[in-house]
């Protein structure tokens, strides 16, 4: 009985293995080991024909910190993330809370708010490039309309990111509306009604009960958005090419350009490595502070 | 308001939905304190009704009173009741604590006073020291106490229930229901519950209103409803199992009371009140029959038989009894315990005559055929 029940025990703990397996494979194929042969290559210097690599310690990230390109790009994807973070997350919201709510045309509603979503980026990109092009594009048409003259959207450095920061609220707004629509779709309507007896209004409502039961939501699309914060930049192709003066560049189209264009793999794969940590750091706080505080059914 | 008047005066409410369903032309008097049941298969209008009253629902036409005021355009808020939903509607994410004092908070009620209020509100229904569950972490008996516990903390003289007991089980039902019916009297409040559970109702009701398609069947105490079913509906909802409803063509010419039309009638009788017997003889006041099965339930035992040209009858018999499927037994009963029901629009008829018939081969429901037939 007892040699059945390990045998058991063992059998089950092969099966967890097994069912484990091909995901593992995957990833260390296509994350792990990308990951350490990246931070292995950022501890070398570059190598050229005449100059073969050579470790070179920590000094790739040393450049790096004294690039003042680095703090700039650095401090560009700080506020790109802090604005489309939040914005796109409270638009989303609140376009779900309409086009959950019983209005004519509601399914019209969802997809009309869902359709920048189907777009890839490159072609979102290239019919905002023509909604910001001076003079003729919508912008200024609307804007010249009321007097105003016209004006360089994506080639002045004070109004590039903003513009790009625009573009990315409005691709991700409707994507995130669709996990908040389907959140609010689980709520049941007997809690509204519990808390309509209750005397609770539209707005304590909306506190007291649905945000928190929206939280797991919530989390979940910070953490999308987070991601897409750092890794979507194909708009930044098109639109503004990281210009004028740096003015629009994030990290990952910046580590693009010094892999790619400039030939310099190892600091390429330095400012990864950074960019690896800083999202690690900010995974673990997330899962420490935020999840502790949130109800999950 | 006057002593007289209703706590609650439903007026000519009308409330329809698409094409279905919903209530028509509704009246109803509550008074204070008292116990109301609006019983009725799904899909009756019960649940409209009560949410009309709660302020969920708007009415088309007609006009609600609570408390001699006209609350028919009012917001459930300013209605002054509570209510316990069939889900419970609890928040999952407030502690048992937070969800009770819920509204309470919402209008602002003093620190003070919501704590002692709560602190009543948990010992009343026996919840004190599960303050800080879950509701995930309570079971269904407890998540209803929740509920309940909810409906009473802010003292409204008005709790409307939604079948709240339909989630237990049948064993916890029965003792929440005394309890409910306890809490009710102990705190003088009244309610209005909707259930389709004939046996709820006629355990707890003051009042049963038995509803219909939007419309009210019968209203009266549970002993009215029982004894004097108004229609045939009402007879054979009432009353488990269910009251026999048998076509007069199938009955012998003899038991037809004088004056009615036999083409047109149907012939009711309660379980409890068929006599079964084996022999052969078959008088000209019973109908002959064939036991299908029983049902033993200790105390009783139900005998269901066919009758040739009907849905068949149960006959509730005390004790244990052993006949077997296919016996031909005959079947007759007091002439008062008969109701008679028009067979076309269902209403009660009354004979005009006592029958003084009804030959009885056993001796206790003999002398009933002195009582005038109801």
């Amino acid at each position: 009985m007892n040699d059945m029940a390990r045998l058991q025990k063992q059998r089950l703990a092969l099966y967890g293995w097994m069912l484990v397996a091909p995901a593992l494979a995957l990833m260390s194929l296509f994350a792990f080991y990308p990951a350490i042969a990246t931070l292995w290559h950022s501890l070398f210097t570059r190598g050229t024909t005449r100059r073969p690599s050579v470790f070179a310690g920590f000094d790739n990230y040393g450049d790096l910190f004294a690039d003042p390109t680095f703090w700039t790009v650095a401090w560009n994807n700080i506020i790109y993330a802090g604005i489309t973070i939040p914005v796109s997350i409270i638009f989303a919201l609140i376009m779900a809370l309409w086009a959950n709510a019983h209005i004519p045309a509601r399914s019209f509603v969802r997809s009309a708010y869902f359709t920048p979503t189907i777009l890839p980026m490159i072609a979102a990109a290239n019919l905002w490039l023509f909604f910001y092009t001076p003079d003729l594009g919508v912008i200024d048409q609307i804007t010249g309309f009321f007097g105003a003259s016209p004006t360089n959207w994506l080639g002045q450095p004070e109004t590039a990111l903003a513009s790009v920061i625009m573009v990315t609220i409005w691709k991700e707004a409707g994507f995130f509306m669709i996990f908040y629509l389907a959140a609010l779709q689980t709520i049941p309507p007997d809690l509204r009604e519990a808390a309509r007896i209750e005397g609770a209004g539209r707005w304590t409502y909306t506190r007291r009960v649905l945000l928190p039961l929206l939280m797991p939501t919530t989390i979940f699309v910070f953490v999308n958005a987070m991601i897409n914060s750092v890794k979507l930049i194909d708009h930044l192709f098109i639109l503004t090419k990281g210009g004028p003066n740096n003015a629009s560049k994030l990290i990952l189209y910046w580590i693009w350009e010094m892999a790619f264009s400039y030939f310099d793999s190892p600091h390429a794969a330095a400012m990864t490595i950074l960019v690896l940590l800083t999202l690690g750091l900010v995974a673990v706080i997330q899962f420490r502070l935020v999840e502790k505080r949130t109800h999950y059914r | 308001m006057s002593a007289q008047s209703p706590f609650i005066q439903i007026k000519a409410v009308s409330r329809v939905f698409n094409g279905c369903n919903g209530v028509h032309d509704l009246s109803i008097d509550i008074p204070r304190g008292s116990f109301v049941v609006l019983l009725g298969p799904s899909g009756c209008g019960k649940s409209t009704t009560l949410r009309l009253i709660a302020g969920l629902e708007t009415a088309d036409q007609g006009t609600i009173a609570i408390d001699g005021k006209d609350v028919t355009n009012m917001p459930p808020s300013r209605r002054g009741l509570s209510m316990v939903f069939q889900s419970y509607a609890l928040f999952p994410h407030l502690s048992v604590a937070e969800n009770i004092i819920f509204g309470l908070k919402v209008r602002k009620t003093g620190k003070e006073e919501i704590r002692t209020r709560l602190d009543d509100a948990l010992s009343v229904t026996g919840l004190a020291g599960y303050e800080d569950r879950k509701p995930a972490e309570l079971s269904g008996g407890q998540r209803q106490r929740v509920a309940l516990a909810r409906a009473i903390v802010a003292g409204h003289p008005l709790c409307l229930m939604d079948e709240p007991l339909s989630n237990l089980d049948a064993k916890l039902r029965h003792s929440v229901r005394r309890d409910i019916r306890e809490l009710q009297q102990r705190l003088g409040i009244t309610v209005v519950y909707v259930t389709h559970d004939q046996t709820e109702a006629m355990s707890m009701a003051d009042i049963v209103i038995l509803m219909k398609d939007g419309r009210i069947e019968q209203a009266g105490n549970p002993a009215d409803l029982y004894l004097k079913p108004a229609t045939s509906f009402a007879a054979g909802f009432v009353g488990s199992p269910p009251m026999a409803l048998i076509p007069a063509s199938a009955l012998p010419g003899d038991v037809i009371p004088a004056g009615l039309d036999m083409t047109k009638l149907t012939f009711g009788i309660r379980p409890e009140d068929l006599v079964l017997t084996t022999s052969a003889d078959q008088s000209a006041w019973s109908i002959a029959a064939t036991v299908t099965g029983s049902e033993f339930l200790g105390a009783e035992t139900f005998v269901s038989v066919a009758i040739p040209g009907t849905e068949g009858a149960t006959a509730r018999l005390p004790g244990q009894v052993h006949i077997a499927p296919g016996t031909k037994v005959s079947l007759s009963w007091a002439g008062a315990a008969a109701h008679w029901f028009d067979g076309e629009d269902g209403h009660r008829l009354e004979p005009a005559m006592p029958r003084q018939t009804a030959q009885e081969p056993n001796t206790s429901i003999e002398t009933d055929t002195a009582i005038p037939s109801l």
